[in-house]
């Protein structure tokens, strides 16, 4: 019989079953463990965890398995699990000033104190597809020693008054959470950040983009990419003082803005902001760009394009919220769709009376 | 690993007293939008989880729920929101309309009359009614505060204008209790008159937008309109070929490629009711209908 909506439950059983299938591929072939996703898709994993909003390496690699490698799937999966985790506190602020750096450039000095440290980065790779990864090849030895502590490049320029400062946190200010409160506009910078952070790498990366071709130009600079491991600290109310709660891999940006000043203050540079969980440079550039861009009304600045609209691109950054939507439109619809194919031929009839009545009354005058 | 463990329902208890509260205000002013911090839910955006989450939050171990997309049962993504709180919740589930305590809906309202035992939950895509007018939350915002609704007023002239009609046949704006005008979310405008004095809570969950709103018990609904455009109630002109209706909402079912098609009732429920009570009624449709 037609009416195709029957036997829905079956069909969702077998579509699940079917799935799982195709999830596992070729029997013969091994499967994936979750330490080789760990160890050899690091830079998926990290962009899961990012996105994601949730520090758990095995979690993001299991999610990554489990959405055959559909990454924003992934961030879904992981994101579903996390709005279920109870949360008993706020970390200090992280110290990358302290940072275990594995990488670190700027693209605003030569040289610097603590220098230029490539780490590993696809910067400078010929990118010809490698045919001795194919097989099992052996893997070089790159010596991978953290370097330590190391300044801020951004903080060598404050020392001198050449960028704005930083605002300082007070100790009593809460900081925002858009999980726990609905965002509102306009918003203060933290939960900005925090939309950023948790943003579609490919949605802020063509903001950012758009604001390099002149939609809301900041004339930025790479004042400072680092890489490394930073100490995460929590003060249990109970203690009254930090204990550190474990290590976590983060990749910062600070970009250098163009220059702004008034009648009674010199002129400075200004400060765009990214940080992203893992080894993510696209992301926290991308974030740091379109960061500076929604600074927009805050110093002054006109506001026409699109990366300088808050409320714009703070309701759009979001992939988990974005796919739903988009992709909820291969549910059944036929309700609506059935009340305008019913307004639509009421309207055309009338449209065809009319017209018949108008030649009739041609047909009479003539 | 964590080892994921959920509660009753899914959610924790933390955050379904967050959105009990929400309702609370919600109930207190019919027809307002209330923020709430909605949840990612294990289903996608846009797929219900506003309204899952309502129920999740409302939901006992003694309820009874009913879950219906485009007024059935039996579509997948009603089943698959009421196989999800069997397995997270365990409740006593229902096609029956008249049984349920919970009815958790997509764009439809059911046919039979509610009762003040029941609470309907409604899944909502964009709760704002002046979005497509007005795209700005900050405004629209303003424009609720002030009850300044000349803009929707204006779209609906325009509409008459330019159709000869009001042109909005689903999701048609309501003004609940005389205050908020609200979007009553994508049922067909047929359902429009069903929110108003309903003896059932209603409830309206957005869980992309995060919003929830209501309408208490009792409370008048009106449809926007004219005095000399009057709301019109429209249904397709034709019977159930299953149990004969001629008052219900009907689907349009095509049954082959040269034109064929019959009308069924959009709520299954209803149908089978009528069906069950009347042997006529079903050996009629067993005659038309191609099987």
């Amino acid at each position: 019989m037609y009416v195709a909506a029957k036997g829905g439950e079956k069909a969702i059983e077998n579509a699940h079953r079917l799935l799982a299938h195709e999830r596992r591929g070729d029997p013969s072939v091994p499967e994936l463990s979750l330490d080789q996703i760990k160890g050899q898709l690091r830079l998926a994993v990290d962009r899961v965890m990012c996105e994601g909003s949730l520090y758990d390496r095995e979690l993001a690699a299991l999610a990554i398995k489990q959405a055959c490698g559909d990454l924003i799937e992934a961030i879904f999966l992981l994101r579903a699990f996390r709005a279920t985790l109870p949360r008993f506190g706020a970390s200090e602020p992280l110290d990358t000033g302290e940072m275990a750096v594995r990488r670190r450039i700027s693209a605003a000095f030569k040289d610097l104190p603590g220098g230029q440290v490539l780490g590993p980065t696809f910067d400078y790779t010929h990118r010809l597809l490698d045919p001795t990864l194919q097989g099992a090849g052996a893997s070089e030895p790159g010596c991978a020693e953290p370097i330590g502590a190391m300044p801020r490049v951004i903080d060598i320029l404050a020392a001198e008054g050449l960028i704005e400062p930083s605002p300082r946190a007070r100790p009593d200010d809460r900081v925002g959470d858009l999980t726990q409160d609905p965002l509102g506009f306009p918003a203060d910078r933290d939960l900005r950040l925090q939309n950023l952070a948790r943003g579609d790498e490919g949605f802020l990366l063509a903001l950012g983009y758009s604001t390099q071709r002149g939609y809301g130009r900041t004339h930025p600079f790479a004042g400072e990419i680092r890489l490394g491991e930073v100490e995460v600290e929590f003060v249990p109310q109970e203690l009254g003082f930090c204990i550190p709660l474990g290590e976590i891999t983060v990749t910062e940006c600070q970009m250098i803005n163009q220059f702004r000043g008034s009648a009674t203050e010199p002129p400075r540079f200004t400060r765009g902001y990214g940080l992203a969980f893992g080894h993510s440079e696209r992301k926290s550039m991308a974030m740091a760009l379109v960061d500076r861009a929604l600074r927009a009304r805050e110093l002054g600045e006109e506001v026409k394009a699109p990366a300088q609209d808050e409320e714009f691109v703070l309701s759009h950054t979001d992939n988990v919220q974005a796919t739903g939507f988009v992709e909820h439109l291969k549910l059944p619809h036929h309700v609506d769709f059935q009340a305008e194919l019913g307004l639509l031929r009421r309207l055309r009839s009338e449209f065809e009376q009319e017209r018949a009545g108008a030649s009739s009354l041609q047909e009479a005058a003539e | 690993m964590n080892a994921p463990v959920y509660n009753f329902a899914y959610l924790d208890e933390q955050t379904k007293r967050m959105i009990r509260r929400a309702i609370l205000k919600a109930v207190a002013i019919p027809g307002y939008q209330v923020p709430f911090a909605s949840r990612e839910m294990p289903m996608p955006y846009g797929w219900g989880t506003g309204g899952v989450q309502v129920t999740a939050s409302i939901l006992g171990p003694d309820d009874v729920l009913k879950v219906i997309d485009q007024g059935s049962d039996d579509t997948t993504n009603a089943v698959s929101i009421r196989n999800f709180f069997i397995k997270t919740a365990g409740v006593r589930t229902t096609t029956s309309t008249g049984d349920a305590t919970v009815i958790q809906t997509r764009h439809r309202i059911p046919e039979a009359a509610l009762g003040e035992h029941q609470i309907l939950v409604f899944q909502v895509p964009i709760p704002e009614p002046l979005r497509f007018l007005e795209p700005r939350e900050t405004e629209t915002r303003r424009m609720h505060a002030l009850a300044d609704y000349g803009l929707m007023h204006v779209k609906l002239y325009e509409d008459i204008a330019r159709h000869g009609h009001i042109a909005t046949t689903y999701a048609y704006p309501v003004k609940v209790d005389g205050r908020y005008v609200m979007d009553p979310s994508p049922t067909p405008k047929f359902d429009n008159p069903k929110m108003s004095n309903c003896a059932a809570l209603q409830l309206f969950g957005a869980g992309r937008e995060k919003r929830v709103y209501a309408i208490p018990p009792h409370t008048g609904v009106e449809s926007l309109d004219f005095e000399d455009h009057p709301f019109e109630r429209y249904r397709l002109d034709g019977t159930c070929a299953f149990c004969g209706a001629n008052d219900s909402f009907l689907d349009e079912v095509i049954t082959d490629d040269r034109g064929g098609r019959m009308f069924v009732c959009s709520d299954t429920d209803y149908c089978e009711t009528r069906r069950s009570q009347s042997g006529a009624a079903e050996t009629r449709a067993g005659a038309s209908v191609p099987r």
